[in-house]
């Protein structure tokens, strides 16, 4: 029999009150600022601009203060906020090549024009927790300034492969054509590379990561060179309706990986190299690499390759990139299922009872 | 805007030149005041002899940017996220429409911005505001983001060669 049940309402607002103070912590101790989230967890905040998919540093500082440095919950809350917003343009593509670089490296070219510019990076630290971080009060840290600037721009290292020839041509033959948009477009599949990459760009930074690291590891075939990975500000523009002609609307920090992978040919294309492409709001170089590795390995049809590993195959990855999405499934199993499971249980106890009928009778013959 | 779209037969040259030269110095202002913090900004408001009267035809407005990547770098585009944008549309009593897009949610730099943006479109106050407030915001900008590239540019990988048996003394 199914009884419909109410209650709980002041027990839910009670878990309010108290998440509320468990998130506030020990009222002796200074409230965090949204400032200071931007400004000392910037990386965090990043994370959470990039796979909310709102470029916003103060609204991803305050979903991080709400869900208590839980970036996912600060993700969900983004995402939630955006939907109450209209949109009001679509921006020109960005020009990554027009950056103001701040870190640029090549794993492919030792000397390139511009150089090896490492810019803020823990990847020469020693990964040694530093205790002088535990004592508040330290000297202000100051960076060193060269002499000069970087030149204004820095040419994409791919380009020096592509002048010879040697790397696929990246070609823009679909100009004014609609563009795929996961926020008011479903899914469809065998999807376009405008489809999977927005999903990379969006998706979860574990979930990406680990299929990249698949590709790697014999689930793939993948031989990837970092071609160049670069970080820094670009500038945005849109052409208001009002206006008729293109304004700059400010910058936005974005972090560039473009992967060469090895081809060896097919009927129509000579052995050169391929393209992987990853890109991220903010400064989140793991998730673009992940997300050109991952890029690489969906382009495995229009390559002539065979499709044999997870990562080569679009629908299991774009169904399974979203975090809110995945959240959202997973998580829901722990509201109640009282009456699913009493039917379970009832149809496990007459399970037993068939088997306890019918075993005595075998037993006897 | 390519310089080959104006060239023609000489007669309405100068014309479009005229108007294309008043569209770029607009971007560029527009751009300077997009940038501008909302200290700045108040300053120069502050400092503005008196603000005319006006009314919003678009009282400042938040809302969302998609902004687009292209693939590979240089290929078709695809939807990387969006962003916030704060926009406002304001008239003077003389007619002219100042315009105020900037990033993020504050609707007073977006206010300040259109205001800006509709006296420096007018003849008498353009050429005072240029000097006083556009090139003095261009100057902070340009400043930061030099600081910021030299910077960058102190960390610069110099290489050196290593020779077998030549241990630096």
């Amino acid at each position: 029999m199914y009884v419909a049940v109410k209650g709980g309402e002041r027990a839910i607002l009670n878990s309010h009150k108290l998440v509320a103070e468990e998130r506030r912590g020990d009222p002796a101790v200074p409230e965090l600022g949204l400032a200071q989230i931007t400004e000392q967890f910037r990386l965090a905040v990043d994370r959470v601009m990039n796979e909310g998919s709102v470029y916003d540093p103060e609204l991803a500082a305050l979903a991080l203060k709400q869900a208590q440095g839980d970036s996912i919950e600060a993700i969900f809350l983004l995402r939630a906020y955006r939907t109450t917003l209209p949109r009001i343009a679509v921006s020109r593509p960005i020009e990554t090549a027009e950056m103001a670089v701040r870190r640029r490296v090549s794993a492919a070219y030792k000397d390139m024009p511009g150089g090896q510019v490492l810019g803020p990076t823990y990847d020469y630290t020693h990964r040694l927790l530093d205790f002088a971080l535990a004592a508040e009060g330290e000297t202000v840290p100051e960076a060193e300034q060269a002499a000069s600037p970087l030149p204004e721009t820095m040419l994409p290292v791919l380009d020096i492969l592509s002048h010879e020839g040697l790397i696929e041509e990246e070609v823009a033959d679909r100009e004014g054509e609609p563009v795929f948009d996961v926020t008011r477009d479903p899914m469809s599949f065998p999807a376009g590379r405008d489809q999977r990459l927005q999903n990379l760009a969006r998706g979860d930074e574990g979930f990406v990561l680990g299929l990249a690291y698949s590709t790697t590891r014999g689930y793939g075939g993948s031989h990837p060179f970092v071609g160049e990975l670069r970080m820094g500000e670009v500038s945005v523009e849109i052409v208001p309706e009002e206006l008729g002609f293109p304004i700059d609307i400010g910058d936005i920090t974005v972090t560039e990986c473009q992967m060469i992978n090895q081809f060896k040919g097919s009927a129509e294309k000579p052995p050169q190299f391929t393209r992987g492409y990853g890109l991220s709001f903010g400064h989140c170089e793991r998730k673009a690499m992940a997300m050109s590795l991952v890029d690489r390995a969906l382009r495995c049809k229009e390559l002539g390759e065979d499709a044999l590993y997870p990562a080569q195959d679009d629908e299991f990855v774009l169904s399974h990139t979203d975090n809110v999405e995945a959240v959202g499934f997973v998580t829901h199993f722990k509201l109640p299922h009282y009456v699913d499971f009493q039917a379970e249980l009832e149809l496990v106890r007459k399970m037993r009872a068939e088997q306890a009928r019918v075993e005595p009778q075998e037993a006897a013959e | 805007m390519t310089s080959g779209q104006t060239a023609g037969n000489g007669v309405g040259q100068t014309a479009q030149h005229g108007t294309k030269d008043r569209v770029e110095a607009r971007r560029f202002w527009m751009s300077v005041l997009a940038r501008a913090p909302r200290e700045e900004l108040e300053a120069v408001f502050a400092g503005l002899a008196a603000c005319p009267e006006h009314r919003f035809l678009r009282p400042p407005e938040i809302g969302l940017v998609m902004v687009q990547g292209r693939a590979g770098g240089g290929g078709n585009a695809f939807n990387l996220g969006e962003m916030t944008v704060t926009r406002c549309a304001l008239q003077f009593a003389d007619g002219t429409v100042g315009l105020g897009y900037v990033q993020g949610r504050d609707r007073r730099r977006a206010e300040i911005a259109a205001i800006l943006d509709a006296l420096l479109q007018s003849p008498g106050t353009h050429p005072d505001l240029e000097q006083t407030v556009i090139a003095p915001l261009a100057a902070a900008q340009a400043a930061r983001r030099d600081a910021r590239s030299r910077k960058a540019a102190s960390t610069k990988v110099e290489f050196f060669t290593m020779v077998r048996g030549d241990n630096p003394k």
